[in-house]
């Protein structure tokens, strides 16, 4: 017989879960669970400076753990502030478990200091959430909470947990069982022939890989699947790993800022393989002209993806590495066809063009340049702007589940804290984060809990003093009418970052970029490297908002000029 | 920048005609919120509902008087996947679950015919 208080009961919970490192901060109304957490042997607490940070430091542990992972807030302001990196999570199904701190019972619904609705306002947000009205209803909730977390297509789940519950005191008999993931559906044959099938008789297949290729650990037999059948591979910006970049097979990123050889080739497909993807826009463009004569293979856990935007003529529901084991006996082997070489023709008429590869200075020169001085097993985080997407094209993406960018969601502040979350997860590993001057400021407190870990996280600050890709589109869309996205102050990030007791380097007027990288990524802990960027750079190719993927702007090849 | 889709929307709302959906759901406060806010931030109109706990108490019947439209099977599959939601169960208008309400209503909900919005 156990007598455990609602806080200690959480606390046991979580360490039965395996959970040893979770971050969060504290407040009036989840101190009872914090006394708790004070007493636990397991659990380190990373103290956000933020609870953003707080929980994109949970999201960053839990896009390289594959579990989920857990953040803590206080009521009113600490709930609102955590939204956003719980909303991000929904969009991108990252696993992840937001205990907030909530007024007593009795008080719910009196307007009480730091009273707000958490359980309504998550509800759009969260793949569930829960009120919790007893401690003994704590045994159930949390391991539940890990399982739906975890099950299917992975998500955010919120507990709210008042504090007299924390505080209530229960006796129970036996600890429940740690909250596991559902079994995998099992995979229909009937299905899988039928669409090794179609994948034989088709004369230009194509695969389309995202984020739930990742999550499922599905990559490498993607990639033995593409090679075997001879299938070239585009990727989302959430699938980009899946198949190595340097692969044969592999045509990079899909969509608005993909490659034109990319999206050509997705234009004359006859088959597309779509698996762990939802025809997001991004990567579509413009649905009624993407793949116009393809017919759709769509396999995804959650089944409510497959006819969502796209009528699939073969839907599987199932994991993704599942089918793709039992697709990989049944298809016949390719190594060359005329569609290989069309594809091959295309890229070479139409290849990725980065101007300034060879030169540190410029964007895709510095993200070129830190590759060569990273190996695979370095995970690299972005922030959301221009470079976010001149990462996601520059980037040799060599294995899953090293890239971690705010896909669905899009938020402006993910990259720091993210890169935090990695590296702990991850200790011994380089954890690069590409952030913009604007980004940075979205999260910039965190600087001080990185440095307080020491976390091995190196942020490179791509500075061009502007709301880059902003600007770029209000360049291209918006008659030049640059509005609102120069910043007029120019911040010092080298001394700002020195304030927070970091390390940092400047490359302006640096006669050497490669060694001053190579030091910083070298030394153990954490720095800032400060990079300047000509504010006039842009991404392309880019689709217009709106536009199909073939009319795209700019990156065209010019033979002579990048001969 | 979200980009508009204009491709994507669906309008066959217009349309008019109803369907019943019968859900059973786990019993406890949130629930209604959970299913109704789903069908509201999905922009799917939900024309009538009834609520009420089946005999053990742990568990509500929900019934919804929704439009017939292309998207319908798609919000069934997304109401599907609400945690709380035991079952769905889908009837044709002419259910009768909603034509009893006249009394209450002083007009049926469902006008003969097809069900019109009003
Ligand atoms: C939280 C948030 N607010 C606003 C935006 C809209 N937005 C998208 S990119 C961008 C500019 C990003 O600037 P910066 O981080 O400096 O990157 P750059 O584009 O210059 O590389 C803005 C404001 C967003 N994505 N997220």
């Amino acid at each position: 017989m156990y007598r455990k208080t609602g806080a200690e009961i959480i606390v046991g919970l979580l360490e039965r879960q395996g959970v040893r490192a979770l971050s969060g901060i504290p407040g009036g109304m989840n101190l009872p669970l914090y006394d708790a957490l004070s007493q636990s042997q397991m659990i380190r607490h990373i103290l956000a400076r933020h609870e953003q940070g707080a929980g994109f430091i949970a999201q960053g542990m839990a896009r390289i753990s594959g579990r989920p992972e857990v953040c803590l807030a206080t009521s009113g302001p600490g709930a609102t502030n955590i939204v956003t990196a719980v909303a991000d999570a929904k969009l991108d199904s990252v696993p992840l478990v937001c205990i907030t701190g909530q007024v007593p019972l009795g008080m719910i619904g009196t307007d009480a200091f730091q009273e707000v609705d958490t359980y309504g306002m998550t509800i759009p947000l969260t793949k569930h959430n829960f009120l919790v009205r007893t401690a003994a209803e704590l045994l159930e909730v949390v391991p539940e909470a890990f399982r739906i977390a975890w099950s299917g297509r992975p998500g955010p789940v919120l507990i709210d947990v008042p504090k007299d519950v924390q505080n209530q005191a229960v006796e129970f008999e036996a600890w429940p069982e740690p909250g596991r993931p559902d079994r995998c559906p099992d995979v229909n044959p009937a299905e899988l022939q039928q669409a090794a099938a179609m994948i034989d008789a088709a004369q230009r297949p194509l695969f389309y890989l995202g984020g739930g290729v990742i999550q499922a650990n599905a990559g490498g037999v993607a990639t033995r699947l593409a090679e075997k059948a001879g299938i070239p591979v585009v990727m989302t910006l959430m699938g980009l790993g899946a198949v190595p970049s340097n692969h044969p097979r592999a045509l990079g990123m899909l969509g608005m800022h993909g490659a034109r050889h990319t999206n050509l080739a997705l234009e004359e497909c006859d088959l597309l393989i779509a698996a762990g993807v939802r025809f997001d826009d991004r990567a579509t463009g413009r649905l009624a002209q993407f793949c116009p004569n393809a017919k759709i293979i769509h396999i995804d856990i959650d089944t409510s993806e497959i006819d969502k935007l796209r009528v699939a003529q073969l839907g599987i529901f199932g994991n993704v590495r599942e089918v793709f084991r039992g697709l990989l006996p049944l298809v016949e082997e390719h190594a060359q066809t005329p569609w290989l070489e069309r594809v091959e023709a295309l890229r070479s008429a139409h290849p990725m063009v980065m101007p300034g590869a060879d030169d540190p200075s410029t964007p895709y020169g510095l993200i070129r340049l830190a590759a060569s001085l990273l190996d695979e097993e370095a995970i690299i985080a972005t922030d959301v702007g221009q470079h976010q997407m001149w990462t996601a094209q520059a980037y040799p993406h060599r294995r899953p589940r090293c890239w971690l960018t705010s896909g669905g969601l899009g938020t402006m502040g993910f990259g720091l804290p993210a890169a935090i979350g990695a590296s702990l997860a991850a200790p011994g590993r380089t954890v690069v984060s590409f952030s913009g001057d604007g980004s940075i400021m979205m999260n910039l407190q965190e600087l001080a809990t990185a440095v307080e870990e020491q976390a091995n996280v190196k942020v490179i600050v791509m500075n061009n003093n502007t709301l880059g890709l902003v600007r770029q589109q209000q360049d291209l869309f918006y008659g030049q009418r640059v509005f609102a996205s120069r910043f007029r102050n120019k911040v010092d990030f080298v001394r700002i970052a020195k304030g927070f007791g970091m390390r940092a380097h400047d490359l302006a007027g640096c006669a050497n970029p490669a060694e001053l990288l190579e030091r910083a990524f070298q030394e153990p802990g954490p720095c800032l490297v400060h990079a300047p960027i000509d504010a006039a750079e842009t991404v392309y190719p880019m689709v217009p908002p709106g536009a199909a993927n073939r009319d795209m702007i700019g990156g065209e090849f010019h033979a002579c000029t990048n001969a | 920048m979200p980009a508009p889709t204009p491709d994507t929307i669906d309008n066959s709302r217009a349309a008019g005609r109803c369907a019943v959906l019968e859900l059973i759901v786990n019993n406890h406060p949130g629930v209604m919120s959970h299913v109704c806010g789903l069908f509201a931030r999905r922009a799917y109109n939900v024309e009538g509902i009834l609520c009420m706990p089946l005999p053990e108490g742990r568990l509500s019947r929900i019934w919804l008087l929704v439009n017939e439209e292309a998207r319908l099977e798609q919000i069934i599959r997304q109401t599907m996947k609400l945690e709380d939601v035991v079952r769905v169960e889908r009837h044709g208008a002419d259910h009768e679950v909603f034509e009893r309400l006249e009394e209450f209503f002083g007009v049926s909900p469902l006008p003969s015919g097809n069900g019109a919005d009003n």
